[in-house]
This record gives structure tokens, sequence and C-alpha cells, in this order.
């Protein structure tokens, strides 16, 4: 890839950023890529060596702050003229609910997702409580001298802490995995900010 | 290794890059290269966190026809590599101390 072609598609990527940002960002790359060729790489080794473009994009949206992507968005390229100001104070019924509830939709997501996580830990901690449980349960049959109901509930008891190991190591497993979900989603939401191309890569 | 610790380690090593004198990216990053292996995306951060904390200072200057930013260190950021020292002594003791057991078993 040239190295032209490389900062205008970065460019592209990171449209969300301010302007600013964007072009002090590729004016870095930019030297990057010059004091390689001048250290004897061609053009297209001296690109390929920054690596990929979805890659850095990726990896800088994902250090900044989702709050700081909402506020250059939102931030005007120019000052607001008067009829956007009246536009924004007479949409605002319309407007303001509308971002309330995409903020609570992306909220509750979230929590749906980290919910899932916790009724699993939960399911688990019940089972646990339950195999000790047993146990005293058994000393009672014990003492009644029903011995096969306590020989049972020993069983029981053993079997469940037996389930409960089992499934605590699967929650390890599970919670992973709903990081990275969770990871992903946020990652998601950033490049909604910074235009549609970065979506299909997300 | 824990983020935050590497965070901090990281702007370090590349205030020590310019402690003698000025650098620019690429050369920062050739110098930390035989010791960590620093992405252009990772140093611009660390340098952009360097500069608003105001551990250095940038200007750009004429190179072959086009311009390269240089990197300075300021005084807080010498100061920042010293207090770097003292803590290294500090967490040197604590790393004694954490192994200790286990040279003791071996």
């Amino acid at each position: 890839m040239r190295k032209q072609e490389f900062l205008n598609e970065l460019g592209g990527r990171l449209s969300g950023l301010s302007q600013n940002d964007i072009d002090e960002r590729l004016a870095f790359y930019s030297e990057m890529i010059d004091d390689r060729i001048e250290e004897g790489m061609t053009e297209e080794e001296a690109v390929a060596a920054i690596g990929s473009v979805d890659g850095i994009a990726d990896r800088i949206m994902s250090e900044i702050p989702l709050s700081r992507l909402v506020m250059d968005k939102v931030k005007p390229k120019k000052g607001l003229g008067a009829g956007t100001i009246l536009l924004l104070v007479l949409g605002f019924p319309l407007w303001f609910p509308l971002l309330i509830s995409a903020f609570a939709v992306v909220l509750s997501i979230y929590i749906a997702i980290w919910a899932i996580a916790i009724s699993f830990y939960a399911v688990n901690l019940s089972l646990g409580v339950v195999s000790v449980c047993s146990i005293p349960v058994a000393v009672y049959y014990f003492s009644l001298g029903n011995t096969y109901a306590g020989l049972f509930m020993i069983g029981a008891g053993i079997a469940l802490a037996g389930i409960t190991i089992l499934l605590f190591l699967a929650c390890m497993v599970l919670t992973k995995g709903i990081v990275a979900i969770a990871k992903g989603f946020l990652l998601w939401i950033k490049s909604l900010f910074v235009g549609k191309e970065a979506v299909s890569h997300a | 290794m824990d983020i935050q610790l590497k965070r901090g380690l990281l702007d370090v090593c590349v205030l020590a890059a310019i402690k003698n004198e000025d650098s620019y990216g690429y050369q920062i990053i050739k110098d930390l290269k035989p010791y960590v292996e620093l992405s252009e995306s990772t140093l611009y951060t660390i340098l952009k966190r360097l500069e608003s904390t105001q551990m250095l200072t940038v200007r750009s200057s004429e190179h072959d026809g086009r311009l390269r930013k240089y990197y300075h260190i300021t005084q807080k950021g010498q100061d920042r590599i010293e207090e770097f020292r003292s803590d290294f002594q500090g967490i040197l003791s604590l790393y004694q101390f954490i192994t200790r057991e286990e040279t003791a078993h071996a």
C-alpha cells in the first residue's frame, strides 16, 4: 500500500474524532513512514511496518474514552447558527427522549450481558449451600436411626459438591467469554461514532 | 504484565530515551527496541500523555524538506526519572521479600 493511500484510509476510519486530532495523528504516522523510507525501506515496506489500518484504528478507538468520542461527535465543526439553535430548542421534546432511550437501551444490554454471569454464579452458590446443608440433615437422620436416609443425604451432598465445583469452573470460562462480549459491545458502540465503514469491521 | 504497571514503566522508558538529547518518534522506537517492542500507536499515546503532563515539550523542525517533531525533556520529566529510580529501590526490596520464600525452599 502507498503512503497516501494508507493515510487516507486511516483518516477515513478516524472520522469520528475532531479534525485537529486526526491531522495530528496522521502527521505522526506520516513522519514514521518517511523516517523508515529515509532509512532505506521502500514505501510499501515502510507502510507495512506500521501495521494494518484496521488494527491501528481499532486500537486508537479502544484507547479513547467513549465520552470523548461522543463529545467530539456532538461538538459542531463550525459554530452553531441561529437556525440550528432554534431547531435544537424546538426539537428538544423529540430528541431528548430519543437520546435518553438510546442510552437506556445500551445500558440495559450491558446489564443484561452481566446478568447472565451473575445468575450462573447464583445457581452455583445455591448448589454449594445445599450440598453443605445436606451434612447436618444427614446427621439428623442418623440420630433418628434412619441410616438409609442419612446415607442418601451424604451421597447427595457429595454429588452436589462435585457439581458445584464443575459448574464453578464452567462459570469462570463463561465470565471470560462475557468480558470479551462486553468489550466487543463497547467497541461496537464506539464504532457507531466513527462511521459506517468501521461498523462492518467490528 | 499488569497494565497500570506497564503504562508507568513505558512512560519512564520514553523519557529515558530523550533524557540526554532531543529525539523524534522513529528514533525513540529504535532506541527502545532492544528492551521493549513499542508500536507507533502506543508511542503516540504515551507522548501525548507526557506532553499534557508537561514532562516533555514538542517542537517541529525541518528535516530533509519535511517537518519532523522533536521531543525535549523538561525538568519535570527529569524529576520523574529520578522519582522512578528511588521508587524502584523500594520495589526491589519488595521483590526480594516476595521471592524470599521460594529461594528458601528451593
